[in-house]
């Protein structure tokens, strides 16, 4: 007799490795990481180097602690797609204790006090994003300018100084084009504009190739089958529906175009990299749909009523929460069962 | 109701029958006010007298209760005595008042005081009763001046801010500034590090109990049962309703 085999979900075909996923998501990040660092300074590097280290360091270490074997769960690249999402989220010249706090929070409360790898129900990077917005939110709205808003480049030093000593520039940071907009109750669309050096075209400098980077290694990661569409696109279409919904064209109290959403902040890392996370978000294709969307819906809310530089951290962790719900709401028929026949009994 | 003596140790309540760390009970005012130092003793202080109080009191008057009331009658005199101590505390502490807010006549809702009064004071002597309600409530004290002290430690940086809340002028210079130039940690400040700071002192406690029983356990080959708020007070008399 042949013994029964029961394998659960998913039931993939391809070759995809934990490992191999793992490194598809840092290379799809690396058009992004470029881009940021040609925007933004070299804040973006160091950060990013300095989380990985943390990561990498701090993996080892509760590894170690568990009692695993620490070089074969650091081959997974799991703690380094963390560290890179979390610094790509960061703002350029955080200053090193904020990373140092954010990544070690994200490794040993998002990721180890769950069971490590697979296990967590909160997204690890955008948990450490959070804590340190709540934490130090003076810090982590300090965003530098982007090149092209007239400020005098950061050179290479500059940036470490910045990070490693905390030596203040004057005049350094500049409000976001987010910030902006929310804070605006006085001037038309087209006044703004023209009002503030951050703000050009769609967007505005630095942050439109930076969202069109992350949406292009999105892409590749999309014909790489390692995410499928329904995440990222609920979420697009949850933003743009909100934003649509409040819209208003160039008056005062516009909140910003679908446009405008879709490409500024963190939109497309979020919708790209975040809310595809397979492990915190749901598991089915119907439910990362309504994953997408939630996150969409929520990610509008906070940014145009909060009080926050950007929403997507809260709406993923909000939607990482209602995950387990939707898991057991919607459920995949299973072959020959279903509503006609249902009906037929 | 039995007028038995306690028949177990009343030390428990201190750490393996700990009403926070083990029991979970009294999370709310646990969690919400132990942002420093100053006003985990204070609220500590102020359940502890409620606590004694209110077990005296009730073992006093466990003869004349009627069983099928005795809820109503436990959380009005909880209430009186409550009052008291925060009418107290308006007289001599005004500043603590009026940071500890509703948490204190929030006193009377603490599943402690109730759940001592029920498995404890109204089946026992009132000496034992009050002894029972000093040694829970120091537990309690405890767990809250040691959330107290990290939460003030990491959120703050500094140890005994604001002592002359509660013990008058002479506190003043109390103020232990562990690192100058601090910049504030929030999340350990607001509530959701309070729920951190409260599981890691769980895992900690559920850590040394592990290290100290493996080492029993090498010893001899007797294992503890897991103490639980019901488990240790097993009354005569009182068949458990669920016997599987």
């Amino acid at each position: 007799m042949m013994p029964l085999e029961h394998r659960s979900s998913p039931h993939s075909t391809t070759s995809n490795k934990t490992d191999r996923m793992m490194l598809l998501v840092l290379i799809a990040l690396l058009p992004a990481l470029c881009v940021r660092t040609f925007c933004f300074g070299w804040g973006t590097p160091i950060t990013l180097l300095w989380c990985s280290l943390i990561a990498l360091g701090s993996e080892a270490v509760l590894l170690a602690l568990r009692r695993r074997a620490p070089l074969f769960y650091l081959r997974d690249k799991s703690a380094l797609v963390t560290a890179w999402l979390l610094a790509l989220s960061l703002p350029p010249d955080l200053p090193w204790w904020c990373s140092l706090i954010g990544t070690s929070f994200a490794m040993v409360f998002g990721k180890h006090i769950y069971g490590g790898l697979g296990q967590n129900p909160f997204n690890p990077a955008m948990l450490g994003y959070v804590l340190l917005l709540i934490s130090f939110p003076l810090p982590m709205s300090s965003w530098s300018p982007a090149d092209g808003t007239g400020h005098p480049w950061l050179t290479f030093s500059d940036s470490l100084q910045l990070i490693f000593l905390g030596k203040p520039i004057d005049g350094w940071t500049m409000a976001t084009p987010l910030d902006l907009l929310r804070n605006n109750n006085t001037l038309t669309m087209p006044e703004l504009w023209s009002t503030h050096r951050q703000l050009s075209g769609l967007v505005g400098p630095g942050w439109l190739p930076v969202n069109l980077a992350c949406l292009a290694g999105g892409l590749w990661l999309l014909k790489k089958k390692v995410i499928q569409w329904q995440a990222p696109v609920g979420m697009l279409a949850g933003l743009a529906i909100m934003s649509l919904i409040f819209w208003n064209g160039s008056g005062s109290a516009s909140r910003g175009s679908p446009l405008f959403h879709w490409f500024s902040g963190g939109t497309m890392l979020c919708a790209f990299f975040i809310v595809t996370d397979p492990v915190s978000g749901t598991s089915t294709r119907r439910g990362q749909l309504l994953f997408g969307l939630g996150a969409g819906l929520l990610t509008y809310t906070i940014r145009a009523f909060g009080g926050y530089p950007d929403a997507l951290a809260f709406a993923t962790l909000l939607m990482n929460m209602s995950a387990p719900a939707m898991d057991y709401w919607i459920r995949p028929r299973t072959l020959g069962h279903g509503p006609h026949l249902k009906e037929r009994r | 109701m039995s007028t038995a003596p306690s028949p177990e140790p009343r030390w428990p309540g201190l750490w393996s029958n700990n009403p926070a760390l083990v029991q979970l009970l009294g999370l709310c005012p646990l969690l919400g006010v132990s942002s420093n130092l100053v006003n985990a003793l204070g609220l500590g202080l102020a359940s502890l007298l409620v606590l004694m109080g209110s077990n005296l009191l009730i073992s006093l008057c466990r003869q004349a209760i009627p069983a099928s009331i005795r809820l109503p009658i436990f959380v009005m005199i909880i209430a009186a005595l409550t009052t008291c101590v925060e009418l107290l505390m308006q007289a001599w502490a005004y500043d603590l008042y009026r940071v500890l807010g509703i948490f204190l006549p929030l006193i009377v809702t603490n599943c402690i005081i109730l759940g001592r009064a029920e498995s404890f004071a109204s089946r026992n002597r009132p000496i034992a009763s009050m002894l029972d309600g000093l040694v829970m409530g120091l537990g309690f004290m405890a767990v809250l001046l040691v959330l107290g002290g990290l939460r003030e430690m990491i959120g703050e940086g500094t140890l005994m801010a604001d002592m002359d809340f509660l013990l008058g002028p002479v506190a003043r210079e109390w103020t232990i500034t562990l690192v100058s130039d601090y910049r504030p940690f929030l999340f350990v400040v607001l509530p959701p590090g309070a729920f951190v700071c409260m599981g890691l002192l769980i895992a900690a406690k559920n850590a040394i109990d592990a290290h100290y029983r493996l080492r029993q356990s090498d010893a001899d080959d007797f294992t503890q049962p897991r103490a639980t708020h019901t488990s240790l007070e097993q009354q005569p008399g009182r068949v458990p309703v669920r016997q599987l």
